[in-house]
């Protein structure tokens, strides 16, 4: 049995290597082969040609492209993604600086849509085709149909603009920038280590909105499976022998239903948490949150391929570990794939 | 025997026809029965015949600036106001229909066919060719799609075209896996081994007597992605890597409308409500189709 298991351990390992070079290959086409001009674009149109040969030859590009490939992907196992254009720092560094603000954001807002979507969708599942699963309904469709980016200024408008209840773009207010020495690098958690609650409370208020907006597109895929799953649990023999034996609602659901739906619910996240560093890249761009989505697109409005193609790596890496991770996490806790692979 | 063979090759498309007509027929009879499916349905033919009609019934020109009249509120003369140009937004989003469909047409004629042949490939050949498809479409599908649209576009410069291409990349997956899935259903009929036994080429059995049994439920699937496309490429067109101006893109008018979004709110919000509108409009009646077609999925 332990033995299948490692086998199919292993088959999906494969799989992910399988992807993740793919993911190279893909990269390298769209950095390096794709771009007309790669050496203008960071030489300039009007360089001599012998600072084009130069620059030419220190990217790499006369050699073949398989040779170009086995350069990228070495210098990618060194850590090496280039120099950024924008800011003359290499896209490393960059990066690194940059990811924490995402992945606050992304988590943040998929602590907050699980929260909110996996009981919504749960009622909705309990009282089927009443006002409330309409509601719930409704709200999920919106959430499917709305283009996050254009939500996100109306929320500005509306919350920041008018009402004031929260604060304005970026993680924080610039007077207290740089208060708080970066440990994590996610302000909320470095500001309570600090135990300075003026940059916590500061932070919280500008977090909230992206957080909000972001979370609420996710909101609307978790409630619609969890409604589902839930729906096919309770037409299930062991629900009415439960209810028979008199179990109380809340019992059922905590009891029964979780368990046995918290297998799916967990790709469900996987996937939500992938599109929520996804959908991080637009609201950063309305929210002007230094993140992964704002470097990225700061980058191709200047044609800096580094940093696009660095910043799809990371993203792109991220997606396929949450995959796999899913995977694993169906075969440890599903006891039918064990028997099946078995 | 050549006769019947050719008679019945030449009919092959009335029956293709005449087999979509009357499973669209029969979702919109069950359609008409779901006032919201309905709803949508309508929103979307409407959305169509404006796309269609857009000079007419634009009031003005989308592209002409009149600048004395910049950032007009919106009022009698101007539904949705004015844009910083003075272009009147109504008229833009009016004209922006056809930007709109015009892109989930495109993307859906490239990923339809592409996944398709992916699917019913490997669906009709088996064994390894199977394998080695449908790991790659897995692969594809596990790919975060934004992202890759962002970079492909960056990468081939900004346009409608390369947009469009940039998001069939990883739009084919779902389509080749229900193809697929179909034609494993159809691959072992009757009417598949008659034609097989009367000397029918493998490719002919394929493209004559598999493809057409996978087209509706092809057409269905890509209704149901047709809200992604849309929020895709207006993300896209609001990153500045669309249509470019002053081609009336409703994600690109928002951008723009985005620096006067404190005093003018209107110019960014009026584009949003359109995207809104026409997503909703898709997902509602992609919903409703699920449901008709789907008895598994069926709400009552």
């Amino acid at each position: 049995m332990k033995e299948f298991t490692l086998l199919e351990l292993g088959k999906r390992i494969g799989q992910l290597l399988v992807s993740l070079f793919l993911l190279l290959v893909v990269t390298f086409v769209i950095g390096r082969v794709l771009p007309t001009d790669p050496v203008g674009a960071i030489v300039g149109e009007l360089a001599d040609p012998a600072a084009y040969e130069a620059m030419r030859q220190r990217l790499g590009l006369d050699l073949p492209v398989y040779q170009q490939f086995f350069v990228y992907v070495t210098s990618l196992l060194q850590g090496d993604l280039g120099t950024a254009i924008l800011t003359g720092n290499p896209v490393a560094k960059d990066l690194s600086s940059a990811f924490p603000a995402t992945l606050e954001l992304a988590t943040l807002a998929v602590i907050l849509s699980t929260v909110i979507g996996v009981p919504l969708g749960m009622t909705a599942a309990f009282f089927r085709d009443s006002w409330f699963d309409q509601f719930a309904r409704v709200i999920s469709l919106v959430g499917h149909s709305i283009p996050v980016f254009w939500f996100g200024i109306v929320g500005l408008v509306i919350f920041y603009a008018t009402l004031a209840w929260v604060g304005g773009p970026g993680r924080i207010d610039i007077y207290l920038e740089g208060l708080v020495e970066p440990k994590t690098g996610l302000l909320l958690i470095d500001s309570l280590l600090a135990g300075d609650t003026e940059v916590f409370w500061n932070a919280v208020n500008h977090i909230i909105l992206p957080a909000c907006i972001l979370a609420y597109s996710a909101m609307a895929y978790i409630t619609r499976m969890t409604r589902s799953f839930t729906l096919e649990q309770l037409n299930q023999d062991y629900v009415v022998a439960a209810r028979a034996k008199g179990a109380s609602n809340w019992r059922i659901v905590t009891g029964h239903l979780l368990p046995n739906i918290a297998v799916q619910l967990v790709t469900v996240l996987a996937i939500s948490y992938g599109g929520l560093l996804e959908g991080a890249v637009v609201t950063e761009v309305v929210f002007s949150w230094p993140g992964i989505g704002q470097y990225m697109t700061n980058a191709l409005m200047i044609g800096d391929m580094n940093a696009v193609v660095a910043g799809t790596l990371i993203i792109g890496f991220i997606f396929m570990m949450l995959n796999f991770l899913s995977d694993l996490a169906y075969l440890v806790l599903d006891p039918r794939t064990r028997e099946v692979t078995a | 025997m050549s006769l019947v063979t050719s008679a019945s090759a030449g009919s092959k498309p009335g029956i293709l026809l005449a087999r979509i007509g009357r499973s669209l027929k029969n979702a919109l009879i069950k359609l008409s029965r779901e006032p919201v499916g309905l709803f949508g349905f309508i929103v979307l033919l409407l959305l169509i015949i404006v796309a269609i009609l857009a000079p007419l019934i634009a009031p003005y020109s989308p592209t002409t600036q009149n600048l004395p009249n910049a950032l007009q509120a919106p009022s009698w003369e101007h539904w949705a106001g004015t844009d910083e140009y003075g272009r009147d937004i109504l008229s833009r989003l009016i004209y922006g229909t056809r930007i709109t469909i015009q892109t989930v047409l495109a993307v859906s004629v490239i990923v339809g066919p592409i996944g398709m042949l992916v699917g019913i490939v490997a669906g009709f050949v088996g064994g390894r060719t199977d394998a080695i498809l449908m790991r790659f479409t897995d692969i594809v599908l596990s790919f975060p799609s934004l992202i890759l649209a962002l970079s492909f576009a960056a990468a081939l410069g900004a346009g409608l075209e390369t947009a469009i291409i940039a998001i069939s990349l990883t739009g084919w997956p779902p389509i080749a896996r229900l193809a697929r899935a179909e034609t494993l259903i159809v691959r072992n009929t009757d009417y598949v081994a008659a034609a097989r036994l009367y000397g029918a080429s493998p490719l002919r059995v394929l493209f004559l007597y598999i493809a057409p049994m996978c087209i509706p439920s092809v057409v269905v699937r890509l209704t149901l992605n047709m809200a992604g496309i849309i929020l895709t490429a207006a993300a896209l067109g609001f990153l500045g890597l669309g249509a470019q101006p002053p081609a009336p893109e409703w994600g690109a008018m928002i951008s723009s409308g985005r620096q006067y979004m404190l005093d003018n709110w209107w110019v960014a919000v009026m584009p949003g409500i359109a995207i809104l509108l026409t997503s909703l409009a898709f997902n509602l009646v992609g919903d409703a189709l699920r449901d008709i077609l789907d008895p598994r999925h069926a709400r009552s």
